[in-house]
């Protein structure tokens, strides 16, 4: 097998197609999920991560099983990457029974503890501290597991945020902090909120150490991850990474949303040209790592795969109305 | 408002009714304005602040960082230099974030400094509920702000309450919790179209009855006023039903004239029945009222539970119009039936409810947006 682009030559050539099959993965999850949302059977609200999927891919194909990883509303593409499994995801979107959370959770509360992806939660930052607590155990237990938190740009505007990076500075935690700038917040620009569009920076004065990544380059994503992971691993306390990527769809639901005025199509469109999976894609082929056919193959089973989570999902039967008071103190 | 004329009244909803309080406050008081995430948004909190941004601009209307406690420290300051901030929040849930800076300086700085500064702050806070809002995105936290003295708590349920108590609100002294409930948005009535404000802590009677009370608030007075329609028709049963409009300060009042007139009481809220304010009011019934009342108080709020996404679930956790049916047949029925606990009650409950009264249990299902 050739490996041309240099950048191709540290990470082994299952890591890279396993990363190809899991953002396609995600990517149609997210299309076909946007196909069916209209039909209005998943009677919750819904925050697509089309445009963004190369993150959650990048950051946890260094993760192992054990490692911890948590999330927000748009949760998706975490859960997926780090092993969550597909049709309990579906069928979680669906209200169902057989959903990963017992369909108690929805869309925005995703888990599964199982294969370490710990949670989602709605409350932006929420769960910041909480992935920071996680390493903490990990260090108090001896273990050299490390947590990872993916969050969004208006994250970082909870003092919270703050507070996570100078505890987690002081003990030297193994937790990575993972934004997902993608320029808005709902409706609102990042410069309308942040004086400056720096979030990698923001850990300085408290030691944390920061890069900035292309958040639609799933092989540079997968490189700081890496660096980032090692650091953690070896005890050398935590880190920031900023990815600069694009939500596509609008803030929550399965439609485009450029007609509303708060961002232009030219905008949507200059990001969709560079699209995560077709740029990966493209640096796969080029150097023989996956061919043509390959791709289709991938393609088609992903889709069969999807086909067979929905069918899963929309099978399944509803929770009992007597299990309301489940899982109460 | 013209001096001499009737003051015109024509229906609006309950979210324009919000938009013109706004505007309205604005346009009287030049130290009004109006911050919060995605006020100046193309959806404007669900229109409610659309109107204002458009008249009065970025200065006086605007977005905020997603930070809630500190942009309430923030209103804070602004209330005790002059100004007279309305924060909106897109949610009750987001508040437990500036449970501080309410509880412990808001609420505070009036009595703990012997009355000498005032925070005149009112915080909007919609409840959102329904299409699987979930646990994080439909708490009705009413009753926790209720409990910290400092704060007066207001929970209007129609247009008409909602123009005149938030008006009000902006321009008391105190600092104020606001509660909306998304579901009464688009509910229409009569609203005057000039400023007007409504006291706070005085409730109205919306429906009078002769058997039993119900004490509602927010979106439960709905339920409430369904529920009373339909007892009527149904077997005489004659519901007198009070929507209490506020919370603190409670019209105590109301409730113990009504109560005294009915000897029956069922309390309706859309918050948690632990420790809730339907518990509130039902101590308060025990304790100067006791010797009139003919039955137990019965309370119709949700179960012991965080709100569940899934649609069957969803359905059996919100109480309606059919478990305060329930309720007030329990109390009112003669040869005193033995009660069996609401919430297994109002299951079966509601099932002969819909066979009997199908027009009433026809109401718009809320399908959003959120
Ligand atoms: C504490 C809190 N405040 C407000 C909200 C409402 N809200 C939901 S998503 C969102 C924007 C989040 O933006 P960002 O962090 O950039 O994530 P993105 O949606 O872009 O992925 C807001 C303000 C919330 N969920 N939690
Ligand atoms: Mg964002």
């Amino acid at each position: 097998m050739k490996k041309k682009d240099p950048s191709l030559k540290s990470i082994p050539a299952n890591v890279l197609r396993d990363m190809y099959y899991m953002i396609v993965k995600i990517r149609k999850e997210g299309e076909r999920i946007a196909e069916l949302y209209p039909e209005q059977e998943m009677r919750c609200p819904i925050h697509l991560s089309i445009g963004q999927e190369a993150v959650a891919v990048g950051v946890c194909a260094n993760l192992r099983k054990d490692d911890y990883v948590f999330s927000s509303h748009r949760c998706h593409a975490h859960y997926l990457a780090k092993g969550g499994e597909l049709r309990r995801l579906v069928a979680e979107l669906y209200g169902k029974k057989t959903g990963c959370a017992g369909g108690v959770g929805g869309s925005m509360h995703l888990a599964a503890p199982e294969v370490g992806f710990m949670g989602a939660s709605s409350i932006v930052a929420g769960t910041i501290p909480i992935a920071m607590g996680t390493a903490l155990a990990s260090v108090m237990q001896g273990s050299d597991r490390v947590s990872v938190t993916f969050f969004g740009d208006a994250a970082v505007e909870e003092g919270t945020f703050h507070e996570t990076l100078n505890f987690a500075s002081l003990k030297s935690l193994p937790v990575i902090f993972v934004c997902e700038n993608n320029l808005y917040a709902t409706h609102s620009h990042l410069l309308a909120r942040q004086p400056t569009n720096n979030i990698f920076e923001r850990g300085e004065s408290h030691r944390v150490p920061g890069v900035c990544v292309d958040g639609n380059d799933l092989l540079a994503i997968y490189q700081a991850a890496k660096e980032a992971v090692d650091r953690c691993r070896r005890g050398q306390g935590p880190f920031l990474i900023e990815c600069k990527t694009y939500r596509w769809r609008e803030h929550v639901g399965p439609y485009y949303d450029y007609d509303l005025g708060y961002r232009s199509k030219e905008e949507l469109e200059k990001w969709m040209a560079r699209c995560p999976v077709s740029i990966y894609e493209k640096v796969l082929l080029e150097n023989g790592i996956l061919s043509r056919k390959d791709v289709s193959t991938i393609a088609k089973e992903v889709g069969e795969k999807m086909e067979e989570a929905v069918r899963f999902a929309k099978e399944s039967p509803f929770p009992d109305e007597a299990e309301l008071l489940k899982d109460v103190y | 408002m013209g001096k001499d004329k009737k003051p015109k009244e024509r229906e609006i909803k309950y979210w324009q009714a919000i938009s013109e309080a706004h505007v309205q406050s604005m346009e009287r008081n030049e130290r009004v304005f109006i911050m919060g995430i995605g006020v100046d948004d193309p959806k404007g909190i669900f229109g409610t602040t659309l109107e204002a941004y458009k008249k009065f601009g970025k200065k006086r209307v605007f977005d905020t960082p997603v930070a809630e406690n500190t942009m309430t420290g923030c209103a804070i300051g602004a209330a005790l230099a002059g100004m007279r901030p309305v924060m909106v929040h897109a949610r009750n849930d987001f508040m437990y974030y500036c449970m501080d800076q309410l509880c412990n300086h808001a609420a505070k700085w009036h009595h703990m400094f012997g009355g000498l500064m005032t925070v005149p702050i009112t915080v909007r806070a919609i409840v959102g509920r329904g299409w699987g809002q979930g646990s994080q995105h439909s708490q009705s936290l009413q009753a926790l702000f209720s409990h910290v003295p400092g704060l007066k708590v207001v929970m209007p349920s129609t247009p008409y309450s909602v123009k005149g108590l938030l008006m009000a609100s902006i321009e008391g002294d105190s600092p104020v919790i606001f509660v909306e409930h998304r579901r009464l948005y688009d509910y229409a009535g009569p609203v005057p179209e000039g400023p007007y404000t409504l006291p706070i802590g005085k409730g109205a009677v919306v429906r009078m009855g002769k058997d039993a009370t119900v004490a509602a608030i927010s979106y439960a007075v709905w339920d409430a006023i369904k529920a009373a329609v339909a007892l009527k028709e149904e077997g005489g049963i004659d519901v007198e039903v009070i929507d209490l409009r506020s919370l603190k300060p409670l019209d105590e009042e109301l409730i113990l004239n009504s109560v005294k007139k009915t000897g029956r009481l069922v309390v309706a809220d859309t918050g948690w029945k632990s420790y809730g304010a339907s518990a509130e009011i039902s101590a308060l019934v025990a304790e100067k009222a006791f010797e009139y009342l003919k039955a137990p108080i019965q309370r119709v709020a949700l179960p012991d539970i965080s709100a569940p996404t899934s649609v069957t679930l969803e359905k059996v956790f919100y109480p309606g119009a059919m478990d305060i049916i329930s309720a007030v047949r329990q109390i009112v029925q003669k040869g005193g039936e033995k009660s069996v606990p609401l919430f297994e009650s109002s299951l079966t409950a509601k099932t002969v409810y819909e066979r009997e009264f199908s027009s009433l249990a026809q109401e718009k299902e809320f399908l959003g947006p959120f």
